[in-house]
């Protein structure tokens, strides 16, 4: 049970060693009971504003506030603390079946340290969570999955590996004890480039290289992250996170940014959060996530619930995400969207004030047939009905680093 | 105002002091209780020093009008203001009715009248300024301009020295 503020929490609580998945220790818990990343203690020495979060106690902003620090992420760059995230490492011969068995993308496909936004999903073609999977040229799969979604998805890959195993697969499992620090923004990569020895103008977005980061051995580097803009991702082991982002934050262009700045920035992105945007109800067709089912495993049907899923690629589904956009009283979770006859047709699942665009973005899923770009349907704030947009995604144009 | 911000674990407290909103002192101490003791008989309220909700709106009474906004703990706890939806003039509000809401990035904190009034003014400057809540929410930032129609609804609001053991009491 979260005990809300209390000084009691300021001691830095290190006694409570909790089995991760795994059964291994992962991380220390606090004396409020939730887990806490390599970089608590700095958190707090940062001035980081601390809540509880998938029951770890992460940063939601430091003292730049949530405004400054999404803006300043857009105009240089911003480190975010996402260990909470699971990392997981599968190793072994029949890695790649294994993975497949779970996802909907063609994971064989990848080239060798190569990565791709992936889903798990159930029988009923729901979507288990969302997930990036690298196929790294160090014999195993690299896969971050949601801080949400832990346990799930452990006992997921877990359950799967024992029965491939019991069948004389050779796939075994090992979950990351690094910290995992994102660093995001249009000056990330000449922020990074200066602590690296590898040209970082050859590692494009969704690729992933390991490589000594400001004297810091062995983090693995990965062209990816949650805001859309250029950035990376960097596994480092535990004990040198900190340090890691002590150097990172010399460069006066970084400054630390929280999970409220994370989500405004995916959302403008256009970027799902798994359990609000996506979940278990949801296909990836419904979601507008089609492009991540394999063009090879479409034809095979070989991944969970494609006997749902692929019907609806060609054929009509009842409905669908879309991205809203308005100016007035802001859009946020569970408001009814209705027609332009003022019918119920869906429910808005994420929602705010756009800090770039001065105006309101939102998405939710609607009825079908009112799901074109360009439709103005309205939502329902506070009982008043106020116009919105059917728009595009993402609302603020992506930079990712591609190599022409 | 509803503060779900304010749960919040660890450090990172908002500092209890006003900072940016200025020195919470009452321009004229001794006139209050005189002030107060007048609302007992038939004539108007015409004046009272700042008051406090637990829902952390103020209010205070010149020429018989009630000014309202939030404090300054309020708007740290909420961040940065984005939005204000405020009521349209001449709604008629009972004491605790919502009267609008004040959105930030992440999320709206709903606003209770303090007191039974009708809306006589709003703050237009907040449509295109509305950070002013934050800058100053005790000066240019108020939020409405309201009526006085049970004066004696004052007293059942907290003085300015209340309301800061109240927000003492609420972090620890």
């Amino acid at each position: 049970m979260l005990r809300a503020g209390g000084r009691a929490a300021l001691r830095v609580g290190s006694r409570g060693w909790e089995p991760g998945p795994g059964g291994r220790r992962h991380c220390s818990s606090g004396p409020d009971g939730l887990k806490q990343t390599p970089l608590h203690a700095f958190h707090r020495q940062q001035g980081g504003r601390m809540v509880n979060f998938a029951g770890w106690s992460m940063p939601v902003q430091y003292t730049l506030g949530h405004l400054e620090s999404h803006l300043h992420t857009r105009r240089l760059c911003s480190l975010f603390d996402v260990s909470h995230m699971l990392q997981t490492k599968v190793f072994g011969r029949d890695r790649v079946t294994f993975m497949e068995s779970l996802v909907v993308g063609d994971i064989a496909e990848l080239k060798p340290d190569q990565g791709t936004l992936s889903l798990f999903t159930n029988e009923e073609g729901g979507i288990l969570d969302d997930l990036i999977v690298t196929s790294t040229s160090e014999q195993h799969l690299y896969v971050v999955s949601n801080a949400g979604c832990r346990d799930k998805d452990w006992a997921l890959m877990q359950g799967q590996a024992q029965e491939l195993r019991a069948a004389g697969g050779d796939v075994h499992l090992e979950v990351s004890e690094n910290a995992l620090l994102a660093l995001q923004g249009p000056s990330a990569a000449r922020v990074l480039q200066a602590g690296v020895l590898d040209d970082l103008s050859k590692l494009p977005f969704m690729s992933s290289a390991v490589m000594g980061v400001f004297g810091v051995p062995g983090c693995r580097v990965t062209r990816c992250g949650y805001t859309g803009e250029d950035g990376v991702e960097i596994s480092v082991p535990a004990d040198r996170a900190v340090e890691l982002a002590e150097l990172l934050l010399r460069d006066p262009q970084v400054q630390l940014a929280g999970l409220a700045a994370r989500d405004s920035l995916r959302l403008e992105a256009g970027l799902c959060l798994y359990g609000n945007d996506i979940d278990e109800t949801t296909t990836p067709v419904e979601a507008a996530l089609t492009w991540t089912l394999g063009k090879r495993r479409r034809v095979a049907m070989d991944f969970p619930g494609a006997t749902v899923i692929v019907p609806q690629i060609k054929g009509k589904v009842k409905r669908k995400r879309v991205g809203l956009t308005s100016t007035g009283p802001p859009i946020r979770p569970h408001m009814p969207i209705l027609s332009p006859e003022g019918r119920p047709i869906g429910e808005v699942t994420s929602g705010c004030p756009s800090p770039c665009l001065k105006k309101n973005v939102a998405m939710g899923y609607v009825e079908g047939e009112h799901s074109r770009v360009g439709t103005v349907l309205a939502v329902e704030v506070r009982k008043k009905s106020y116009p919105a947009m059917v728009t595009k995604m993402p609302f603020v144009p992506t930079r990712y680093h591609t190599l022409k | 105002m509803a503060l779900r911000a304010l749960r919040r674990v660890g450090a990172g407290l908002a500092p209890l002091c006003p900072g940016r909103c200025g020195p919470l002192s009452s321009a004229w101490p001794g006139w209050a209780q005189a002030a107060s003791a007048r609302s007992l008989g038939t004539s108007p309220l015409l004046w009272s020093a700042r008051k406090f909700t637990d829902k952390h709106e103020w209010v205070s009474v010149e020429n018989g009008i009630g000014t309202v906004g939030i404090s300054n703990f309020a708007q740290e706890a909420l961040g940065d203001v984005v939005y204000c939806s405020l009521p349209e003039i001449g709604t008629k509000l009972n004491k605790q009715d919502e009267f609008g809401a004040l959105e930030s990035v992440k999320a709206a904190s709903e606003l209770y009248s303090p007191l039974t009034g009708e809306v006589t003014e709003i703050n237009t400057a907040l449509a295109d300024n509305p950070g002013l809540v934050n800058k100053s929410c005790y000066e240019d930032g108020w939020l409405i301009k309201m009526t006085v129609d049970n004066p004696s609804e004052l007293n059942e609001l907290m003085s300015e020295d209340a309301y800061e053991k109240f927000i003492k009491s609420i972090e620890d």
